[in-house]
């Protein structure tokens, strides 16, 4: 099936989105969709499968003019598109969800299910509620779902994301016969090159609502980094920074949550030096983190910072002995939709029982002009930009803080605002504070750590020189490969 | 067993039939994500009308059966105009759902009031006992279940027919998605807030059959205060006490029941010398005590009591999430 | 803004009044009334002279008092329908003080006002510790502790408290005459004491809100207690000062009903107040100074309406349905305005909270701390 595109337009408020996108998508191949955050790749996506409306342009299929409003009747016409946050309802059971929006009943729903699962080597049990898979494992259930509605054209959007190595390879051979074997069209929508580089056989590449470039592969990833950015980066250079006395130690901690355990863990951060916590969404970085900073209390063990005995203390107590966090949802948990530049500056910094408004807002002007945020001080934070939230959650952290931590700091941010905040982090660890973040993103963790803790299922597994391992290994080892290798040694 | 046991427990199933009914519609309605928070006012104004409606039609001549059935209808049509403001207000207008609810708690009672000065205390037709032969013969079961009228036996049928719906069909399916993960429900090309304002209005209607339980049944007639005052309250306890499942609402609606029909019995036994008014503190402190349990981890702990293989099972049974979205909007964009 | 807005704005503003006449004429109509008179009564029965306006301030005191305690806890997120077991409990506590005490009475009635605020205030608390510590929503909680309120108001009526000719569950007997609040003067019947009282009252909790840590951290609490919490504010004890300030307030008012408006304690001697005070802040939408304004017209309409059972044998309850409509109606013209783009941002007007009827399982990470 081909698809062609033509004059796509589409505005968000001032931001252009989409502008004046043409191109013909031929069928049986697998075709990346490149760009940096913001570029412009997942609205042109949202379009084609009927999530969002074009404002203006024209779709044809197979050269006839394609008219359709709404995910489903782009389904009718044959596309179907897997969001990054796959769109199925935990509370379901697998069958459930699949059975939901089919015109089967249940005992042939569930043959197909079985049926197609099996095809593609799928571990999909009918019977688990959906609130108990892992991310990849629901990306499965979505494509099953999409082909038995008769899907010709998958659209996946960032898939790689989260997913380990082994699982990462299962899903790649699904698509590869999907386009060899059945001639579907596959739209591989990535900003990580070395997937695209393994799997497509074209990219179409856009930058800032622009499509600038359409190439068959191969090519090298220098190449694809000027389609995309219109410029080379230098890869990130690491300082050593010497390591100075423990500030935090949690010693023989056992956290438990509604779904796991992580039993006996001791580790110790040390002044200065960065650890990064890598695994699946739900492995248990989550729970470690949170209990780092007091939200969760550990059910065994202990919590020293600096010396001090911080078990049991509440969060309030962990702040003003010189720990900063920084939460993943930054709306949710960090910034209040509804107050104003200045109340969250005031909020984080004043003590006084009485507020000097205008001392305030000085205070607040300078704080945005040091962290670069654009935005006014009597704006609703709500009306900022992802990036410049980021970098104002960052100026309300105290200066220099005994040890930062922080859930996915750079999630969802463009490559311009997540290298700014490193920036930040690395000046602040510089000066001796310590640092442990999560990430979902492998590159990132490998760049910017000295120790790397890997979590599958609640088990704990240490590298201790973040420098000796790749990328791919660490693909593995966040599937829970962790025997056999060489790179270090389990926590828990 | 002895008949005065049976009687009571007879009583209990009549006496809890209108909080079944009006906490099933609740749970219909959240089920679809809408808190419709109006219960207390809308039975009142509900059971006011179907009684007034009743009571006029069968004043102007026309028979008891029609009289009734249109004092239902009017019960059912007033309490799904009710619920139906709170969806439009809280989908279309987007108002905090919570607000408009609360407003026409008050705004609904007050109107029962006003409307129905002048039918107080008035006799009006009533819904005949009618026991289900063979059934009601049954030892033990048939006159506790089986000796009673058509709205018990109706809820009954509302229990099996909600539960089917809800986890049997396929449009039980599309209800719960747009409660739980609205977006999904619009990927599968479900229309979620014609889905809310249908299942709103449903929830509504049943809240107001439950008012005509009370004023063409079970307290019959009109009086200021009404008699049912408060009721709608538990019943949206009991809805958060019943997880969200027909079965364990159904349960909790009992429990209430058993609870009250317990204090009218320890008031008529001389032996036991409580002030009868402290009674009636029973329901509530009953509400908070089962509030506490459902969240907060009140369950999780008293679960770690038991050992741990049936742990597991119980803690599955009574499992209680509220719908994931519920009282969020929705908006396609 | 074109002139056609302006219009459009101006028509949307008067909507919610022409509304509610026009629904309640119907209604008058229905019961078989003449609309026309019934306006004339409430009118007069609120204006006709000065004992009557007297009336008007004597329902406007505890109603200011329970809704600017109100716009404390909606400011910090909580939908405090405790509020009228909160004035019930001031009710009892006030009644203790005068039943007990034997001092003179301008010693007594502050102490009287004190003991109030405190039942109001452990009322108010006991909401929100069964909010933050046990996760029950404020909304059950308030409902039913209103409820256990208005049983032991009864239960002292008929039992402990109960009047020597034997418990007609009616009242009390009626306190001493030093225990209560003095009269400006038998014309003009109003306790002075409690008007100044009220006066201070609006003025701090209007400065407190504005510009105080206090004010910006519940502000905080109630938009988001999550990242409140995470940006440091101690969202546990905000909560609950807002619900104890609220339930002094209105533990204040409560005493005002049975030591100024009754002589004695009685059922339901907060008249529904409470009630109305959270459809008051409903329609100001939190400003704190737009309150005694609007609090002034709901208590003209209550006290006129009570004339209407007079002249009209017709049931006071009209004046609930003129409130509850007008209230209903501005809502709904508020979503009007804001759907037709007329103004602001969503959810401006009431508190725009989540509805979670049951807090999280206690191993996640807390809300209020």
């Amino acid at each position: 099936m081909d698809i062609e595109l033509r004059n796509i337009h589409k505005w968000f408020g001032s931001i252009h989105a989409n502008n004046d996108i043409t191109v013909t998508l031929k069928g049986g191949r697998i075709i990346g969709v490149l760009g940096e955050n913001g570029a412009g790749k997942s609205t042109l996506m949202k379009i084609l499968s009927g999530f969002q409306p074009a404002d203006s342009g024209e779709i044809s299929i197979d050269g006839k003019p394609a008219v359709y409003h709404g995910p489903q009747a782009a389904i009718a016409n044959g596309i179907g598109m897997l969001q990054q946050d796959p769109l199925d309802v935990p509370a379901f059971s697998v069958l459930e969800n699949f059975l939901f929006g089919l015109s089967l009943n249940r005992k042939e729903a569930r043959k197909r299910l079985v049926e197609i699962s099996q095809r593609f080597g799928f571990d999909l049990d009918p019977d688990t509620p959906v609130a108990n898979l892992t991310i990849a494992q629901r990306q499965q259930q979505e494509i099953v779902r999409l082909l038995a509605l008769g899907v010709k054209t998958l659209i996946l959007d960032e898939p790689t994301t989260g997913i380990s190595a082994e699982q990462k390879q299962l899903l790649f051979d699904t698509l590869q016969s999907l386009a060899r074997q059945h001639g579907m069209t596959v739209l591989l929508v990535s900003h990580k090159l070395e997937d695209v580089i393994a799997l497509c056989d074209e990219v179409i590449v856009l930058r800032a609502g622009k499509l600038v470039g359409d190439r068959q592969m191969p090519a090298t990833t220098q190449q694809l980094v000027r389609l995309m950015f219109g410029q080379e980066f230098a890869p990130p250079t690491r300082e050593r920074v010497p390591l100075g006395e423990p500030v935090l130690r949690l010693d023989g901690v056992l956290l438990r949550d509604k779904r796991l355990t992580i039993d006996t863990c001791t580790f110790q951060v040390r002044a200065g030096e960065v650890v990064g916590l890598a695994g699946l969404d739900g492995s248990g970085q989550e729970l470690l983190i949170r209990a780092c900073v007091g939200l969760v209390k550990p059910n065994r063990g202990s919590i020293v910072l600096a010396g001090q005995d911080m078990t049991g203390k509440p969060y309030r107590h962990y702040l003003q002995c010189g720990i900063a966090f920084g939460a993943a949802g930054r709306l949710e948990e960090g910034l209040i939709a509804g107050l104003t530049l200045t109340e969250h500056v005031a909020l984080a910094n004043e003590t006084d029982p009485l507020i000097d408004c205008d001392a305030a807002r000085e205070h607040t002007a300078n704080q945005l002009a040091l962290y670069n945020v654009r935005g006014r001080a009597e704006d609703p934070i709500e009306q900022l930009s992802g990036g410049n939230q980021q970098r104002l959650l960052m100026a309300l952290m105290p200066e220099e803080p005994l040890a930062m931590v922080l859930e996915q700091p750079t999630r969802g941010l463009d490559v311009d605002s997540a290298s700014w905040i490193w920036q930040q982090l690395l000046a602040r660890r510089a000066s001796g504070t310590a640092i442990v973040f999560s990430s979902a993103d492998l590159d990132e963790l490998v760049a910017y750590s000295d120790r790397i803790l890997v979590f599958y299922a609640g088990q704990v597994y240490e590298i201790d020189d973040a420098s000796t391992v790749t990328i791919d290994d660490l693909g593995h080892l966040i599937g829970g490969e962790f025997e056999g290798s060489g790179a270090g040694r389990r926590l828990a | 067993m002895n008949d005065e046991l049976l009687n009571i427990l007879g009583s209990v199933v009549l006496n809890a039939t209108p909080l079944v009914i009006a906490s099933l519609g609740e749970t219909i309605t959240e089920r679809a994500g809408v808190v419709n928070l109006s219960l207390d006012g809308s039975i009142v104004l509900s059971a006011m009308l179907g009684f007034v409606a009743a009571y006029s039609v069968s004043q102007s001549g026309a028979g008891s059966e029609i009289s009734l059935i249109l004092g239902v209808l009017a019960a059912m049509l007033a309490g799904a105009i009710v619920a139906l403001i709170v969806a439009i207000g809280g989908i279309a207008l987007r108002r905090d759902q919570v607000a408009v609810g609360f407003v026409l708690t008050l705004l609904a009672a007050g109107l029962a009031q006003f409307l129905g000065q002048n039918f107080t205390r008035i006799p009006g037709p009533t819904v005949p006992y009618a026991p289900i032969s063979l059934l009601s013969d049954i030892p033990i079961l048939g006159p506790i279940f089986f000796r009673h009228n058509i709205f018990v036996y109706f809820s009954y049928v509302l229990i099996f027919v909600t539960w089917f719906w809800l986890f049997r069909s396929r449009r039980g399916l599309a209800l719960r998605a747009v409660g739980e993960r609205p977006e999904a429900a619009f990927a599968r090309g479900v229309d979620v807030n014609r889905q809310r304002y249908v299942y709103t209005a449903l929830g509504g209607a049943l809240v107001g059959l439950a008012g005509a339980a009370y004023s063409l049944s079970i307290k019959p007639g009109w009086a200021t205060p009404p008699v049912m005052r408060g009721d709608g309250w538990i019943a949206l306890a009991i809805v958060i006490f019943g997880g969200w499942h027909p079965f364990r609402v159904v349960l909790g609606a009992y429990l209430f029941a058993s609870l009250r029909a317990l204090s009218t019995v320890i008031q008529r036994t001389p032996e036991i010398s409580i002030s009868p008014v402290l009674l009636n503190l029973l329901p509530w402190v009953l509400m908070i005590a089962t509030l506490v349990m459902v969240s907060s981890g009140g369950v999780e702990r008293l679960l770690r009591l038991l050992p741990r293989p049936i742990q597991k099972m119980t803690r599955n049974v009574l499992r209680s999430d509220p719908p994931a979205a519920l009282g969020t909007r929705f908006e396609a964009k | 803004m074109t002139k056609n807005q302006t219009l459009l704005n101006l028509a949307l503003t008067l909507l919610p009044i022409i509304a509610s006449v026009v629904i309640s004429s119907i209604l008058i109509l229905a019961v078989g009334s003449d609309p026309r008179g019934v306006f004339e009564k409430l009118w007069e029965g609120a204006f006709r002279n000065s004992n009557a306006l007297a009336g008007v301030l004597n329902f406007w005191i505890p109603l200011t008092l329970a809704s600017i305690g109100l716009v404390v806890t909606f400011r910090a997120g909580l939908w405090n329908i405790g509020v009228e077991g909160q004035m019930m409990m001031g009710a009892v506590f006030a009644s203790w003080a005068a039943r007990t005490l034997v001092l003179p009475t301008p010693l007594l009635i502050p102490i009287e006002i004190a003991v109030a605020m405190l039942g109001g205030a452990a009322w108010g608390v006991l909401v929100g510790l069964l909010k933050t510590r046990l996760g029950v929503h404020e909304i059950f909680g308030g409902v039913a502790l209103n409820a256990i309120a208005n049983v032991f108001t009864i239960y002292l009526i008929s039992g402990p408290w109960q009047p020597p000719e034997g418990g007609s569950a009616q009242a009390t007997p009626p306190f001493p005459d030093y225990t209560l609040l003095p009269e400006l003067s038998g014309e003009f019947p109003v306790s002075l004491f409690a008007l100044v009282l009220t006066v201070v009252a609006i003025g701090a909790i209007f400065l407190a809100l504005r510009g105080t840590r206090w004010g910006l951290e519940l502000k905080a609490t109630g938009k988001n207690p999550r990242s409140a919490l995470l940006l440091g504010v101690p969202t546990e004890r905000s909560a609950l000062s807002a619900l104890i300030v609220c339930g002094a307030l209105a533990g204040i008012a409560g005493a005002y009903r049975v030591l100024f408006t009754y002589d004695s304690l009685r059922p339901l001697a907060s008249g529904g107040i409470g009630f109305l005070a959270l459809l008051v802040v409903l329609l100001v939408s939190m400003k704190t100074l737009l309150v005694p304004l609007v609090a002034f017209l709901v208590a003209a309409l209550f006290t006129g309406s009570t004339r209407l059972k007079v002249a009209l044998q017709l049931d006071q309850s009209l004046a609930d349905v003129l409130q509850g409509t007008v209230v209903l109606m501005v809502l709904l013209s508020n979503g009007l305005r804001e759907r037709l783009a007329l103004r602001g941002r969503v959810g401006e007007g009431e508190p725009e909270t989540e509805f979670k009827p049951i807090a999280p399982v206690t191993t996640e990470a807390p809300t209020y701390e």
